[in-house]
């Protein structure tokens, strides 16, 4: 296992608050790892500064992608995005006046190009590169039982199928870090249930690195190999989960004292 | 090969359907049926229907909300007025098309990298501004013979060649639509972090859509002034885009097909109506609110008339399997 994430002291100040100090975490090759805390840890904060949504006040991330390792520092979301860090949110962000299909081709659009000629004058190798490209897309649907769906707008699938349609597109760029945040936000013990056997299948298939934000103890506990704990924008443990279940700082902070 | 075949079919159909429609007109202004009055209108409707996909292009593909439209038409317009009062040749007049489509490449990309940057509200009035500095600069240059406009424009814009442009830029946007750039323009549309965080570069691909949009603008611009023979820098104002606009938001947002239709409506509207005379433009306005009022998404929505849809018998939105 080596390290593919390195996060030193970063910090995020949004005018006089700290919403992250010093958090330094690393993430190392096929992992999967769970990021918890209380609301308002700054957990999503974090998760916004690794994927360049924001831009850190301090601090450095360096990730060892497929071309050596490069500082994420100042890069745009776009350009960290296609270096291999995908991402899903909390509040759910597909783009929803488009299809399925269509969901998951603007992901790829990075990996394959159709050159403006052949675009706007329909030349053969337009249809082929399309045909091609569609052809993997659905492929990649079909693995999570959304072949069916292919022509349907996103914003007309129920709930828990949007959710896993993210993590699709977000796979579809063939990431080799993926950040999931609060997947399992507002769904049923069943729909849970079903997220967490995608969430092992991701890894089983893809063999990625799987960053996890979420609430639910149980899917954490059944999860995450390693969990980091954040409180106050700060680092305040990590370990296995039954460190994690042990810590009593982590206990006081996340669970609440105990009344004795 | 069977993708190419396919599609062929397709394709097949639209030709067919844009020959015919010029075989169709044609035979009927020999025939007598279309008079002059009526080709106005005709021409009139084409140059519209260049205008509003180009904008609809922004504002309803990747969700710019440009009000500037009518500066690019203005650049398009008076670089044919200048070329072709020079050199009063067919030669000329192509020409001037392009040297007008380059120029407005070059504007779209000065305005578009800085205002770009600005949503919504903020977009629109920074575009409204770079239209209205377009037209001043129109209005104070030797060259464009200032406030009074230029006139005796040769007339090479007839109504085959507006025909042909609208049916070549309309093929064109529409390709541009469905295309790989196409879903990366909606998708910035749609969520613009999201699309980022998709790999999506989306200043770029804005810049793109502005910029293929002030193409085609300047392209009626230039159909507009050798059909028109006359123009002055007024015709460009704020108002024009506006109009522009209406068709597209009337049309349907998002629906080329939707601003081909309102273009033909509104044209075949404004003629009925010559004869109301103060009271047209009450009847055009009632006719605008009442159509927002009762199809609030404009005439088709994000609908477009397409034959694969057709041939295959399947209606595309709103269906739900999962």
């Amino acid at each position: 296992m080596s390290t593919i994430l390195k996060v030193d002291d970063l910090v995020k100040n949004f005018g006089g608050l700290t919403a992250v100090s010093d958090v330094s975490m690393t993430l190392n090759d096929d992992e999967l790892v769970a990021l918890i805390g209380p609301n308002g840890a700054g957990k999503t904060t974090l998760f916004n500064l690794l994927t360049g949504v924001i831009t850190p006040s301090s601090g450095a991330i360096s990730f060892r992608g497929p071309k050596g390792t490069v500082t994420l520092n100042g890069k745009k979301a776009y350009q960290i995005a296609n270096l291999g860090l995908a991402r899903t949110f909390q509040n759910i962000r597909l783009f929803k006046d488009l299809t399925v299909l269509d969901n998951v081709l603007v992901a790829m659009t990075s990996q394959y190009k159709e050159g403006l000629l052949s675009t706007l004058f329909r030349l053969p190798s337009y249809y082929k590169k399309e045909a091609k490209i569609a052809k993997e897309a659905t492929e990649l649907l079909a693995i999570f039982d959304l072949q069916e769906s292919v022509d349907v707008l996103a914003k007309n699938l129920p709930y828990g199928i949007q959710r896993r349609l993210e993590i699709v597109r977000a796979l579809a760029m063939k990431p080799q870090i993926l950040f999931l945040d609060e997947p399992a936000a507002g769904m049923n013990p069943e729909e849970t249930a079903d997220l967490t056997r995608l969430i092992k299948k991701v890894q089983r298939e893809f063999h990625i690195t799987v960053v996890l934000i979420e609430h639910d103890m149980s899917l954490v506990m059944n999860l995450a190999e390693r969990i980091y704990v954040l409180d106050h924008g700060a680092m305040l443990a990590q370990g296995t989960p039954t460190e994690i279940k042990q810590n009593p700082a982590v206990i006081k902070a996340y669970l609440g004292e105990e009344v004795s | 090969m069977t993708i190419l075949k396919a599609n062929f079919k397709y394709n097949v159909s639209w030709l067919i359907i844009m020959v015919a429609g010029f075989y169709l007109m044609n035979t009927l202004m020999l025939m007598g049926i279309i008079d002059s009055f009526i080709e106005n209108m005709l021409v009139v409707i084409g140059i519209n229907i260049i205008l509003a996909t180009g904008l609809n292009l922004v504002i309803g593909f990747a969700g710019q909300f440009s009000l500037g439209h009518a500066g690019f038409m203005a650049i398009g317009a008076y670089a044919t007025a200048i070329i072709t009062t020079n050199s009063a040749t067919a030669g000329g007049f192509y020409t001037s098309i392009v040297v007008g489509v380059i120029i407005a490449i070059i504007a779209a990309i000065i305005v578009g990298v800085p205002t770009l940057r600005l949503r919504g509200d903020y977009l629109a009035i920074a575009t409204m501004g770079a239209a209205e500095i377009i037209r001043i600069i129109i209005n104070n240059l030797q060259i464009t013979n200032g406030p009074s406009g230029m006139f005796n424009i040769p007339q090479f814009a007839t109504w085959p060649v507006v025909y042909i442009m609208v049916c070549v830029t309309t093929i064109l946007i529409a390709n541009f639509v469905r295309s790989r750039a196409g879903r990366a323009i909606k998708s910035v549309r749609e969520d613009e972090i999201a699309a980022e965080s998709a790999g999506i570069n989306t200043t770029n691909w804005k810049l793109a859509a502005f910029v293929f949009g002030a193409a085609t603008a300047a392209i009626a611009g230039s159909l507009d002034a050798s059909y028109l023979q006359t123009i002055a820098p007024t015709n460009f104002g704020i108002m024009e885009s506006i109009s522009i606009l209406i068709i597209v938001v009337l049309g349907g947002v998002g629906s080329l097909t939707g601003s081909v239709v309102a273009a033909v409506v509104l044209g075949i509207l404004d003629t009925a109506l010559q004869n109301f005379g103060t009271l047209r433009m009450v009847i055009y306005a009632a006719a605008l609110i009442l159509i927002m009022i009762f199809k609030p998404t404009g005439l088709l929505g994000s609908h477009e008339l397409s034959f694969k849809h057709l041939f295959s018998g399947t209606k595309r939105k709103g269906r739900v399997r999962s």
